[in-house]
């Protein structure tokens, strides 16, 4: 097992599948000659070439929409988008096509697209590029929402979602390409659609996915040194919500903290509470508390920016008002 | 072409037009829910476009999709059947009017919202050329889809690539209530090509024959690598945008002009004097369309309705761990 970034776990998963299968190819802006805004594509270009790794206009929706035709062909596009920010003016193909054609038509066609990017602020990028809105995505049925927040289930998660027959949304954390963790090499799969135990506990469940995962790892490390041990589930997709581990977990610690970096409003948070709630409510010792992001567009200014979004102290102080 | 070709194609024509005026009247009998887009008035534009394909060519269009759902060959029954929500509908009942598609006639849909399809369509045409097919693909759309975003994505992606895709506009001059004029900066359809640096041509959506001489030249030449080009088609509906159309807009003066232009009656009129066929033959052809109709509105009305279990089938693709 090796340990590598989480930027070298997606472009490994890339590059295995896309060795495997001669259907899958990629395209993008800068995903070929640029090697990917983030690097994530670099050397793709030069070893598979134009016709699999196709840089594409600054359009979204033909870049999505096209991906979806291709798909309905029986290939396997990635059709990259650069940041979610962008997927709003893909937001008809995204929602409206991937996840309804199959349905739709009766069978009759499968639209296997992964359409991989990038969420999250923190990055000083101001209100249109800094958001997180990975919930509103997750409401539609027929759509895999994936977001991993280790580099091991990135790769393990994307090797599925490029195996499925079902559309995809992939969403990678801006700032987490960076982080490092243990990915086992060659062929290692990791189901979608099935959120984990991340850290063992007893006190409190924590209940998180994406970068919230490593702030919520933080402060359970924290918490740990006073003697309070939290339970960490990472939901891992958003669709299909997998529940099962979240209400083992609470029927264990009675108490429930739910860590997203989106707005509350309509979000994550509001979701797993309300089905905590209809799957364990006589388990329920103090209400379920949600960690999330300040009700504002993000700010430029770094202060303002840092302020708006979740830090380790919020999730300790919400974990003290539940224990 | 073959005698037996020109009646089946004046068949066709026939079955499309007669077809469309049972569901006026399924749908005005509340057998038929949702909304009903009519093509009366159109039937030559899809029979002549569908004529100069290959088998394997791709079709696709926008939410006024009967009339070519039935030139690619789907049964009157799997379509009357589908607009009557039946579990023998071709998408189970499940997509309705506006949603009719057979990937197994190379038939992809069936897109109700405007323009969204003309991405997809570039996509087909990729995947082709992906698989070092020789397939074109034919894109149908209305003249209100050009002025919306998809139309310049979808069109400009295809042509830096130099897909094989057949653009057509079925200028029905009309974008549900509003006059092509009221809506589009040119007025023309076809000069919108120019911006993409493709060729453009302009045929009689009256005219049968002209729509296949023009279409099956431009298909050909696409083939041959010409990328993609714009094919503008003059049409006009008969009926309203759909059946809930008030019709407003337009005065009943114009809509009789048009109707004197009958495609089908033009093309009958054709044959006639081409010496193709008979008065006899023609009405034989006519009395076999309508018992073709009569026999799928029969067979979708005594139809089953979707189990109820078929709500929750084919959400995804294939089940999740």
């Amino acid at each position: 097992m090796a340990r590598i970034t989480m930027r070298e776990a997606i472009s490994q998963a890339l590059w295995e599948e896309m060795e495997r299968d001669p259907n899958i190819f990629i395209m993008g802006e800068e995903v070929g000659v640029w090697g990917g805004t983030y690097a994530v594509t670099k050397g793709f270009f030069d070893h598979f070439g134009p016709k699999r790794v196709r840089d594409t206009p600054i359009a979204e929706a033909a870049i999505v929409g096209a991906a979806v035709g291709a798909a309905m062909k029986g290939l396997h596009p990635v059709a990259e988008i650069m940041t979610i920010n962008f997927a709003f003016v893909a937001f008809e193909q995204i929602v409206n096509e991937m996840p309804k054609f199959h349905y739709m038509f009766g069978g009759q066609m499968n639209v296997p697209v992964v359409v991989r990017t990038v969420s999250g602020g923190g990055r000083q990028l101001g209100a249109t590029h800094s958001q997180t809105p990975d919930a509103i995505f997750a409401h539609f049925p027929g759509l895999v929402v994936a977001a991993p927040g280790t580099p091991a289930d990135a790769k393990g998660m994307l090797k599925s979602a490029l195996r499925t027959k079902n559309p995809v949304l992939f969403i990678e954390h801006a700032t987490l390409y960076q982080t490092r963790g243990e990915v086992p090499e060659g062929d290692y799969v990791v189901p979608l659609g099935k959120s984990t135990v991340q850290r063992p506990g007893k006190d409190v469940t924590i209940v998180t996915y994406s970068k919230m995962l490593e702030i919520s790892l933080k402060a359970a490390d924290q918490l740990a040194k006073e003697g309070i041990e939290a339970e960490i589930v990472d939901l891992r997709s958003l669709r299909p919500l997998d529940m099962g581990p979240v209400i083992e977990s609470f029927k264990k610690t009675n108490r429930a903290v739910i860590v997203e970096e989106g707005w509350p409003t309509y979000g994550v948070g509001a979701e797993v509470s309300a089905r905590i709630y209809e799957q364990a409510f006589d388990y329920v010792d103090a209400p379920v508390k949600r960690v999330a992001q300040a009700e504002v567009p993000l700010p430029y200014n770094r202060t303002l920016e840092q302020m708006a979004i979740p830090k380790v102290e919020d999730v300790i102080k919400a974990v003290k008002e539940v224990l | 072409m073959e005698k037996s070709e020109y009646l089946d194609l004046y068949r066709q024509m026939v079955v499309i037009r007669r077809m469309e005026e049972r569901s006026a009247e399924l749908y005005q009998a509340g057998k038929i829910g949702g909304f009903l887009h009519l093509y009366i008035g159109q039937e030559a534009v899809s029979t002549g476009l569908v004529s100069a394909r290959q088998p394997e060519d791709n079709v696709i269009t926008a939410y006024r999709d009967h009339g070519v759902a039935y030139n690619v060959g789907i049964s009157a029954k799997a379509i009357i059947a589908e607009l009557l929500g039946k579990a023998t509908g071709i998408s189970k009942g499940k997509g309705g009017s506006m949603h009719l598609a057979d990937v197994t006639k190379f038939f992809w849909g069936g897109h109700a919202i405007v323009g969204a399809h003309i991405p997809v369509a570039t996509g087909l045409a990729l995947a082709d050329v992906y698989n070092e097919k020789d397939a074109v693909t034919i894109c149908m759309m209305g003249d209100g889809a050009t002025n919306i975003g998809f139309f310049h994505e979808g069109i400009n992606m295809a042509k830096v690539w130099n897909l094989p895709v057949l653009w057509v506009v079925e200028n029905n001059q009309y974008g549900m209530g509003t006059a092509v004029d009221r809506a589009s900066a040119v007025s023309e359809m076809r000069q919108k090509a120019a911006g993409y640096g493709m060729k453009a041509q302009r045929a009689d959506g009256m005219d049968l024959l002209n729509v296949r001489e023009v279409a099956s030249k431009m298909i050909k030449e696409i083939r041959e690598g010409s990328g993609p080009q714009l094919l503008e088609v003059m049409t006009y509906r008969f009926r309203g945008h759909s059946m809930g159309d008030p019709e407003r807009y337009r005065k009943p003066e114009e809509v009789h002009k048009w109707q004197e232009e009958d495609p089908i009656g033009i093309f009958r009129r054709k044959l006639l004097e081409l010496k193709v066929a008979t008065e006899a033959e023609l009405d034989e052809q006519d009395d076999i369309a309508e018992k073709e109709v009569e026999e799928a509105v029969h067979f979708a009305e005594t139809s089953p309705e979707p189990a109820p279990e078929e709500l929750f089938t084919e959400v995804y693709a294939e089940p999740l761990e």
